[in-house]
């Protein structure tokens, strides 16, 4: 089987992919990056943690003009995991205002996006309508 | 206690494409003929601060120096994304606070026709083997992949956000917002725009990120503009038609984002906005029911509705109904954007800030012509640049 390796180092993958945060151990602000203060309250120490699969649609847009190379249209949207705010594009949906909906209930999926010439698969992430 | 600061001149260029003039000629036209507004010369002042955005280490600030008038004076280069033109002249009215300067000149101009996408505009090709890069690892380009970048996209989620927290937003509500601006842009001769657009016209136009089409999204085009501040004891000892022309500073304001979850996955334009907005009312001593006229950031047809909550111009939660009351037409309770906003008078990022006290000023000295909003005596200037920076200004007329 080829290698995997994720998009983004915030995404492990496993049989149970998931999403983790650095986490303020101070105030609990969570970060997808490397902070050396917490931008909420300047506290230093942070942990790991990881963040739910499932949540609620906040926002989105519905992307139809964007860079080349780029397949549109596509929906970006923010997803609130428990309270946790996660930016991701809302997939396995069709890309319009009527199947996209605010509050819709979504869960994390992860995908095959490509394999590179030493036979490495990158995959990528996305959340998908969970009704 | 800081004594007043006014606007003595000031001055924006037609917005629009302008093939034979670089940002240095944009910019010395805009920057005289604030000077000659105010009845001053380059001799006069003790202090520029200038912005151009795209091009922001080539310095224009000396540049501009060069072409109208190197006194020796320090220039302070600024960029602050879409608020420059406002943090240029912020830094010019603190200067003039400090003592440090009678008066003082602050310049925005930007070259932006043809520009297209600013953010997200290209992406690079994936390499051939997946190395992680960057402050997230990523082994490949995001955009596209775990949400945009683009400024239309980033936006519309933004004013989709308001919409979900308190209902009522829809696809026609955000376009009809747009149908104002552009229909407001047909009496102003220096917009980069003023074609009055059907509702019909604007839902029908090539979709950019839903729910903005291209005309609910904020023109690309070249233009400048300059305002020169003057202390209060210095105005004084000006003559009386300069001082009866000269616009008070009742409030200046710059703020940056305050941390809250979620600022970093989606910009939060709201917090530094209502931040800046009540210490500008404070300042002034004046309440957003006051107002006269109101130029917003409309970056986005779906940005004008947040800022109407943000800058209180409504009850919290209120922004629908606040529209849907027709307050914000010219004719409303609170005009709102009467030069066309970013949508249609155009938006050359770093000129912006200052455009937007020019078109208040206009109507405070009641110079504004076809499109005066009769007996203006206090207006409101709001600028957003994204990362992110607020600025926001209230002008008074002159009691002289």
């Amino acid at each position: 089987m080829a290698t995997q390796i994720p998009l983004v180092d915030y995404l492990v993958l496993g049989d149970d992919p998931h999403l983790v945060a650095n986490e303020c151990s101070e105030c609990g602000a969570r970060f997808f990056d490397r902070r050396n203060a917490c931008a909420g309250c300047g506290g230093t120490e942070f942990k790991k943690v990881d963040v739910g699969p499932n949540g609620t649609l906040r926002t989105f847009t519905i992307v139809a003009f964007a860079a080349p190379g780029i397949d549109v249209p596509f929906v970006s949207g923010v997803v609130d995991c428990d309270g946790t705010s996660v930016r991701a594009n809302v997939v396995h949906v069709e890309p319009d205002p009527e199947h996209v909906t605010m509050g819709m209930p979504v869960r994390l999926v992860t995908f095959p996006i490509g394999t590179d010439t030493a036979g490495s698969e990158a995959i990528g992430f996305g959340f998908e309508p969970a009704a | 206690m800081a004594e007043d600061v006014w606007i003595l001149g000031i001055h924006m260029t037609k917005f629009g494409k302008h093939a034979d003039l670089d940002t240095v000629d944009l910019a010395a036209e805009a920057a005289q003929a604030a000077l000659r507004d105010g009845g001053v010369t380059m001799k006069d002042m003790g202090v520029l601060a200038a912005g151009n955005l795209m091009a922001a280490n080539a310095g224009i600030g000396q540049q501009l120096q060069k072409q109208i008038g190197q006194t020796g004076i320090p220039v302070f280069n600024v960029a602050n994304a879409c608020a420059t033109g406002a943090t240029a002249l912020r830094t010019a009215i603190m200067a003039v606070k400090a003592g440090e300067a009678e008066m003082g000149l602050a310049v925005g101009v930007e070259k932006l026709s043809g520009a297209g996408l600013l953010s997200g505009g290209t992406r690079r090709a994936d390499d051939d083997t997946w190395t992680p890069r960057g402050r997230y690892g990523a082994v490949a380009p995001v955009d596209g992949r775990i949400g945009t970048e683009t400024m239309p996209g980033v936006f519309a989620q933004i004013g989709m956000e308001y919409g979900h927290r308190y209902g009522g937003t829809s696809f026609e509500l955000f376009a009809r917002i747009s149908e104002k601006n552009h229909a407001h842009s047909t009496l102003n001769p220096l917009a980069a725009y003023s074609k009055k657009m059907s509702l019909e016209q604007i839902m029908g136009d090539v979709m950019i990120a839903y729910p903005n089409t291209r005309p609910m999204c904020s023109a690309n085009c070249d233009g400048a503009a300059a305002a020169v501040v003057v202390s209060d004891s210095k105005l004084k000892t000006l003559s009386i038609e300069q001082q009866r022309r000269a616009v008070k500073v009742s409030a200046s304001v710059l703020t940056s984002d305050p941390w809250q979850e979620s600022c970093q996955i989606l910009p939060d334009v709201n917090t530094l906005t209502r931040n800046a907005a009540t210490q500008a009312y404070e300042q002034a001593g004046i309440g957003p029911e006051d107002l006269d006229l109101v130029e917003l950031h409309d970056c986005f047809a779906t940005a004008e509705l947040v800022h109407y909550d943000n800058l209180g111009l409504c009850e919290v939660g209120g922004a629908v109904d606040f529209f849907n009351s027709g307050a914000t037409w010219r004719d409303g309770a609170t005009p709102v954007n009467v030069s066309g906003g970013l949508e249609s008078k155009g938006h050359p990022i770093a000129a912006t800030g200052i455009a937007n006290i020019w078109e208040v000023c206009h109507h405070l000295r009641g110079e504004a012509g076809d499109r005066q909003i009769q007996g203006a005596k206090v207006g409101l200037a709001h600028v957003i640049g994204l990362g992110s920076a607020c600025g926001v200004h209230i002008l008074e007329k002159s009691a002289a």
